[in-house]
């Protein structure tokens, strides 16, 4: 479970986030939208403690990562599998390896055992064919990729996804958007989902929630995000043609 | 941890305050340097672990073997121009056997150790500074630290070790190009024999010249290492940053190389004042 308590936090002598509450529970996909440099990668870097709150607390799995420092940081991160909004590989390493440096660096497997567990990820999403290149021949999307295939290397019970999708072509987009789904669906991971694509949030997202202003305006079940009064969120679901008596349950798989 | 909280602090209003601002952060950025040594230096039990091993080796090859090309040259010229400068005057009282030992002993003590730690601080050095700061810029750092792998060990280590045993030994090869170059002007310039100038810088050269240079050399290379990994770090501000990095990695490296130069001149050659 990760608890964001009344977190503020200021950047730039702009306050980006105002006494943000928000609950994720395990298991569940929580997915958080909201217009461009609003802060919702400040949000989700407050959960990692790349971002440290001003005022308030960030706990996950019951302990204070926002307070915590050294050994016990550490432990906490073990928790999360992270993709970065640009992928965030090594560039000199290629794919495959940037895929298994987690493993490399943090278990004793062997190699061959490595490198199977690499390819068995980067397969799942399908850059498995790419994977002697160096991260600066692939375009944006298939870094993505790569990054996805990085973070769940280790199976961690917390998948944190910075806009996975955007700069995808539909069709990756929705095999990614499945992905996301499997995972939920057979591993039980906890999922945090930032993106733009109100299809990919209805679609797969357990509740979703908005932040504009610095506050989260709205947060819940897609039926209740579609119906929501909330004027932030109508012209949010306006702009990307779903309407409140529109036919949501098309998007839900 | 290397990522650090983004920092703002509104434009100082007035002379006083940007130099007071200077000051602070300046002492800031020394301790945070002096701190990412004593963390690499924590970390130097890694050292003989077979994947940090493999990244030294790569390490030494593109600090070292890449930049043998330029720091011949520049060795050789050194020597030569030592040769010529000093041969002229010696000229005067028909010394000129003696630029062997004046080659030498300043190849040695001063010019080697020097001239090869400048050209690692502009090449090596910048390229270390760029190397971080568009890994901070693209994230690639917090990743690391969100993988629980520290970047000290996995990025900084390396390079330092690389420079620690590359600085003295490129140092040793600039020497004996330097003095190769002195020979040359000798022979065709100044009519000194070979086996005369060579005879000359044996004779003056002590054993103490050589290791001072090399300990030199050493320090140097930490120097550099560090400056670049912490200025590297450092980075904020996308590209801008990462150019401004660079160019404060090579100011600050060139500049901690003369007093540190001289410092160590000093300590070891005090007596020689009396
Ligand atoms: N390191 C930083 N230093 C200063 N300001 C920052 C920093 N990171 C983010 N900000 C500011 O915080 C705000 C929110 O940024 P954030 O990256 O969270 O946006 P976002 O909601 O993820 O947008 P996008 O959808 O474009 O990724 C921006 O206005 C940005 O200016
Ligand atoms: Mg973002």
């Amino acid at each position: 479970m990760i608890e964001l308590q009344n977190v503020s936090k200021v950047l730039s002598g702009r306050t980006i986030l105002d006494k943000v509450n928000l609950q994720i529970h395990d298991g569940e996909t929580c997915v958080i939208v909201g217009p461009s440099g609003v802060g919702k990668s400040v949000t989700v870097k407050h959960m990692i403690r790349l971002l440290t709150p001003d005022s308030g607390k960030v706990i996950v799995n019951g302990d204070p990562i926002s307070e915590l420092s050294g050994v016990e940081l550490e432990a906490a991160r073990e928790h999360f599998g992270v993709l970065f909004q640009g992928g965030a590989l090594i560039e000199w390493l290629s794919v495959r390896e940037n895929v298994a440096l987690p493993l490399r660096e943090k278990t004793s497997m062997g190699e061959s055992d490595i490198i199977e567990l690499a390819m068995q990820k980067l397969t799942l999403v399908g850059m498995a064919d790419h994977s002697t290149k160096r991260p600066s021949e692939l375009s944006g999307g298939m870094r993505k990729r790569v990054g996805l295939a990085r973070a769940m290397v280790r199976n961690p019970s917390i998948l944190i996804y910075d806009e996975p999708t955007s700069g995808l072509d539909p069709v990756s987009a929705r095999t990614i958007d499945d992905l996301i789904l499997s995972m939920q669906a057979e591993l039980g991971v906890t999922s945090v989902v930032v993106t733009h694509d109100l299809h990919s949030a209805l679609s797969i997202g357990d509740r979703i929630a908005m932040i504009t202003g610095g506050r989260f305006v709205e947060t819940a079940a897609p039926r209740q995000f579609v119906e929501s009064e909330n004027e932030s969120v109508q012209a949010f679901l306006a702009s990307q043609f779903i309407t409140r008596k529109g036919d949501w349950e098309n998007w839900r798989r | 941890m290397i990522t650090r909280e983004p920092e703002y602090f509104p434009p100082p209003g007035n002379f006083i305050g940007r130099l007071g601002r200077g000051i602070v952060f300046s002492s800031r950025g020394l301790g945070r340097a002096l701190l990412l040594l004593v963390d690499t230096l924590a970390c130097m039990r890694f050292v003989f672990a077979t994947r940090t091993r493999k990244e030294i080796v790569y390490q030494m090859f593109v600090s070292g073997i890449k930049s043998l090309g330029v720091i011949t040259i520049v060795a050789m010229f050194t020597g030569m121009i030592l040769a010529l400068q000093t041969g002229i005057e010696l000229r005067k009282f028909n010394q000129e056997v003696n630029i062997g030992a004046a080659v030498m002993v300043s190849m040695l003590r001063e010019m080697g150790p020097f001239m090869t730690a400048l050209i690692l601080a502009a090449s090596v050095g910048s390229a270390y500074a760029a190397q971080m700061g568009t890994m901070v810029v693209s994230e690639e750092i917090a990743a690391l630290e969100i993988m629980s792998i520290n970047p000290v060990r996995f990025l900084v280590l390396p390079r330092m070790v690389s420079l620690m045993v590359m600085t003295p030994l490129l140092t040793f090869y600039s020497c004996v190009m330097g003095v190769l170059g002195g020979g040359m002007v000798g022979i065709t310039q100044l009519s000194v024999p070979w086996h005369a100038y060579i005879r000359n810088a044996l004779d003056f050269a002590a054993a103490k010249d050589l290791y001072v240079g090399l300990l030199k050399a050493f320090i140097f290379g930490v120097i550099i290492a560090i400056v670049a990994c912490h200025q590297g770090f450092s980075t904020t501000q996308g590209a801008v940053g990462v150019g401004n990095a660079t160019r404060r990695t090579v100011i600050v490296c060139f500049l901690t190389i003369l007093v540190a130069g001289y410092m160590i001149t000093r300590l070891f050659y005090i007596n020689a004042l009396d």
